[in-house]
C-alpha cells in the first residue's frame, strides 16, 4: 500500500513539477541572456488560462481552446515584449521590477475587468475526467497523465531546440556571454521577440492544462511566479537544464512534502499535532531546499555563466 | 507626560455622560435603514458571497426596496477573504457611512475581524453565514445574531447521518482554519461507532488534492467527509472522481460542499452524495415555494443555501425595524425585537437560543435528478429536531 502512495506521489510530484518547468523556462532565458527581472511572466500564465477557458467555452472543444489560448498567449507576449518590456533591457533591476510589477497589476486588473472577480470554471475534456489503471488495483486520473506527457514532450522540444539548433546556439551564446554574442552578430532584438512569444506559449500551455485542475482566477500568476523564480534560482539563472532538474525538484519535494511529513511527523507527535505542524513544514521545505542548494553551489546547480 | 492617563480617563468619563444624555433622549425613527453587506466577491469563494448578496437584494427588491417599512440603503463590499480587508471596510462602514447593520461575512477568519470594530460602535451584526464557535461561547455579543447556523450544526448533523448509516472508517478533510477545526469537532460530536482513520487539515487556498487523494487511498476508508467552501470543494470533488475514489468509498459533505453553485460547476459526478442542512429548496413552506420561485426567475438559477441565508438576514432586518418601529437608535427596541425574529423564514420555524444562535431542524439531503432532469438536491428527512449548539452554556450574554 505504501508502495501505491509513493508512486502516486512521485507522479504528482513530476507532474506538478513539469508545470513549473514551462514557466521556468521562458524567465530563465530572459533572466539569464537580457538580465531582464520580469514579474509580469506569472501575468503570461494567467492571461494564458483565462485565454483557454474564453475559447474553451465559445468553441465547446477544450483542444481547440486549448490551441487558440496558446497563440493568443504568444500575441500578447510579442506585444507586451515590442511595446514595454523592451524598454526595460538597459534599465536597471529596480526600473525592472517596478515597471513589471506594474504590469502584473494592470494584467490583473484587465483581467478582472473583462472576466469579473469570480473563478472561470474550466473542465477537462469528458474522455478523461476518469482514472486510468497503470498497475492492477492502482488508478490514476487520466487528466494528470496527460499533463505529465505534454510536459515531457514540450520540456524534449525545448532541449532540442536550445541544444540542436542555430537558434538555440544563438540563445545559449547570449546567456553565457551577451557581450560577446552581440560582436558576434546574433540578432538579440529580433531573437527575444521570439523568445518572449515562445515563453508566452509555453506559460498558456501551463495554464490551460492546470486551469481544470486548479482554478483560473485573478491573482493566480504570483503564487506560482514565486515558485518559478526559486526554480531558477536552484537551476542556475539561464539555463534550460537547470530550470528543467530545479522545476522536478521542486515539485517532487512540495509534493512528497506535504504528504510525507504529516505520515512522519504522525508517527512521532500524534494526528493532530502532525496535521498542524506538517502543512506548515512541507511549505518551508522548498525553501530548505533552496538554501542548501545555494550554500553549496551559490550559482544554482547549472549555472549557465561561465 | 503623567498627566495623559487621568486627563483620557477625564476625557472618556466625559463622554459617557454626554453620550448617555443623548441616549436619555427618547430616539427619534429614522428614516431609512443603511446596512453594510461585508461579503466575499472575489476569490475562491466569491461565489457563496455572490449568493448571499443576491438572496439579501432579492428580499430588499420583493419588499419595493424597503425593509420592515423603511427604504433599505445596502452598500455592498468585498472583504476578498481577507481578515485584513474585512476589519478595515468594517470600520469603514461603521463609523464613516454609519449603517445600522453589518451583514454578509462568509469566512469565519474574517468575521472574526470584524465583529471587533462592528460591536464596538454598537452595531448589530446579523449573520448571513459565520458562526465561529467564540462568538456562540465565551465570546458571545448581544449585537452578534446568526441568521444561519453555528459552524458545527451541519457537520453535526452529517456525523449522525453517517454513524446511522453504519460507516466504520470515516476521513476527514478540513481546511487549516477557525471554522473548519469547529467543523470536524462538530462531525466527532455526533459520529459515534466508528474509527476516523484520518484527519486532514489543508491550507485554505489549496486548489490541488493530489496529495490528500493518495492518502486516501492508502487509508481505505469507506466513507469521506469533506468541509470545502465553494471552489475547494469543486475542485475537491472532480479530482475525487477523476481519481477514481468514487467507487470506493462514500462522499458525505455539510449542505454546502452539496449545494446547487457546486452541483452546477461539477455536474454528473456529484449524483449519490449526501449532505446535510436547515435549509433546502424543496423544503415545503408557503416562505420558501415564494423565495425559491422568485429567486429563480430573477437570476436564472437555483437558490444554494447561502441566498436563503442572505434572504432570511434581510427578512429578521426587516422585521427588527418593523417590530421596533423604526427607531434604530433605540439599541433596547432593536435588540428585543430582532431576539424575537418575528418573520417566516424559508427554512420553517426556528427561534433563537440564549446565545442568539438559532435553534432549528436540519435535513439530509442526497443529490439525484429531479422530475427536470437536472442534478440538483431532494431532501430525504429530518436528521436534528430542534437543534442548538455546544457552546450556549458558555455564553454568559453581556448587557448591551
Amino acid at each position: 500500500m505504501t508502495g501505491i502512495l509513493f508512486l502516486e506521489q512521485a507522479l504528482n510530484g513530476l507532474q506538478f513539477g513539469l508545470m513549473l518547468f514551462l514557466l521556468a523556462a521562458g524567465l530563465t532565458l530572459v533572466f539569464g541572456i537580457m538580465d531582464m527581472i520580469n514579474l509580469a511572466h506569472g501575468s503570461l500564465y494567467m492571461v494564458g488560462a483565462y485565454l483557454v477557458a474564453a475559447a474553451t467555452t465559445a468553441s465547446g472543444s477544450f483542444w481547440i481552446g486549448l490551441g487558440a489560448g496558446i497563440v493568443g498567449a504568444a500575441v500578447f507576449g510579442v506585444l507586451l515584449e515590442l511595446t514595454v518590456l523592451r524598454r526595460l533591457y538597459t534599465r536597471d533591476h529596480l526600473s525592472q521590477v517596478l515597471g513589471t510589477f506594474a504590469i502584473l497589476l494592470m494584467c490583473n486588473e484587465a483581467v478582472r475587468f473583462i472576466w469579473g472577480s469570480q473563478p472561470v470554471l474550466l473542465s477537462p475534456p469528458d474522455s478523461l475526467a476518469g482514472p486510468v489503471e497503470l498497475l492492477s488495483g492502482f488508478y490514476y486520473p487520466a487528466y494528470r497523465l496527460l499533463i505529465i506527457g505534454v510536459g515531457l514532450v514540450v520540456a524534449l522540444g525545448l532541449w532540442g531546440l536550445i541544444t540542436r539548433t542555430r537558434i538555440g546556439m544563438q540563445l545559449r551564446a547570449g546567456a553565457s556571454n551577451r557581450e560577446m554574442a552581440l560582436a558576434m552578430g546574433v540578432p538579440v532584438r529580433a531573437l527575444f521577440t521570439a523568445l518572449f512569444g515562445l515563453g508566452a506559449a509555453l506559460c498558456a500551455v501551463a495554464g490551460g492544462l492546470l486551469g481544470p485542475l486548479l482554478a483560473v482566477q485573478v491573482g493566480m500568476g504570483e503564487s506560482i511566479l514565486i515558485l518559478a523564480f526559486v526554480v531558477i534560482v536552484i537551476g542556475g539563472i539561464g539555463s534550460v537544464r537547470g530550470a528543467l532538474l530545479g522545476a522536478l525538484l521542486v515539485g517532487v519535494v512540495d509534493t512528497a512534502g506535504r504528504t510525507l511529513i504529516p505520515l512522519l511527523f504522525g508517527a512521532v507527535l500524534g494526528p493532530a499535532a502532525a496535521d498542524n505542524a506538517g502543512p506548515a513544514v512541507a511549505s518551508i521545505l522548498i525553501y530548505v531546499l533552496m538554501a542548501a542548494v545555494l550554500f553549496f553551489k551559490p550559482r544554482g546547480l547549472f549555472p549557465a555563466h561561465g | 507626560m503623567k498627566h495623559t492617563v487621568p486627563f483620557a480617563l477625564l476625557r472618556r468619563t466625559f463622554f459617557a455622560a454626554a453620550v448617555s444624555t443623548v441616549l436619555a433622549v427618547p430616539a427619534l425613527a429614522a428614516d431609512n435603514v443603511k446596512i453594510g453587506l461585508l461579503s466575499t466577491l472575489s476569490g475562491p469563494g466569491a461565489g457563496l458571497g455572490i449568493d448571499i448578496r443576491d438572496g439579501f437584494q432579492l428580499a430588499v427588491k420583493l419588499n419595493g426596496g424597503k425593509l420592515g417599512g423603511l427604504p433599505a440603503e445596502v452598500i455592498v463590499a468585498d472583504d476578498q477573504a481577507s481578515p485584513d480587508v474585512g476589519r478595515q471596510t468594517a470600520d469603514r462602514l461603521v463609523k464613516r457611512d454609519k449603517v445600522d447593520f453589518m451583514t454578509g461575512v462568509v469566512f469565519s477568519n474574517v468575521m472574526l475581524a470584524v465583529g471587533a470594530p462592528t460591536f464596538a460602535a454598537k452595531t448589530f451584526y446579523i449573520s448571513a453565514n459565520a458562526g465561529p464557535s467564540q462568538y456562540a461561547g465565551a465570546q458571545c455579543n448581544p449585537y452578534f445574531f446568526s441568521a444561519s447556523w453555528q459552524n458545527d450544526n451541519q457537520h453535526e448533523a452529517v456525523g449522525k447521518t453517517v454513524a446511522d448509516k453504519g460507516f466504520k472508517r470515516v476521513a476527514l478533510i478540513a481546511p487549516n482554519y477557525p471554522a473548519g477545526k469547529d467543523a470536524l469537532a462538530g462531525f466527532k460530536r455526533f459520529y459515534t461507532g466508528g474509527e476516523i482513520v484520518s484527519e486532514s487539515y489543508t491550507p485554505l487556498n489549496l486548489l490541488d488534492y493530489g496529495a490528500e487523494l493518495s492518502k486516501l487511498r492508502a487509508a481505505k476508508p469507506d466513507a469521506v467527509y469533506i468541509f470545502l467552501p465553494g471552489g475547494l470543494g469543486i475542485n475537491f470533488i472532480k479530482q475525487f472522481v477523476g481519481a477514481g475514489l468514487s467507487k470506493d468509498m462514500t462522499l458525505f459533505g455539510p449542505g454546502f460542499s452539496g449545494d446547487e453553485d457546486v452541483i452546477k460547476a461539477v455536474g454528473n459526478p456529484m449524483l449519490g452524495m449526501f449532505n446535510t442542512s436547515q435549509w433546502a429548496h424543496d423544503l415545503d413552506n408557503a416562505a420558501n415555494k415564494k423565495f425559491v420561485a422568485a429567486f429563480e426567475k430573477e437570476y436564472g438559477r437555483l437558490p444554494t443555501l447561502y441566498a436563503s441565508q442572505g434572504y432570511d438576514a434581510a427578512q429578521l432586518i426587516g422585521a427588527a425595524v418593523r417590530d421596533s418601529k423604526g427607531k434604530l437608535d433605540d439599541k433596547a427596541a432593536v435588540h428585543k425585537a430582532l431576539k424575537a425574529a418575528k418573520f417566516d423564514s424559508v427554512r420553517g420555524s426556528f427561534k433563537f437560543n440564549s446565545n442568539q444562535f438559532p435553534i432549528q431542524d436540519y435535513y439530509l439531503r442526497v443529490i439525484t435528478q429531479d422530475s427536470k432532469g437536472r442534478v440538483t438536491n431532494r431532501t430525504l428527512g429530518t436528521v436534528f429536531k430542534n437543534h442548538g449548539d455546544a457552546y450556549a452554556a458558555d455564553c454568559k450574554m453581556p448587557g448591551l
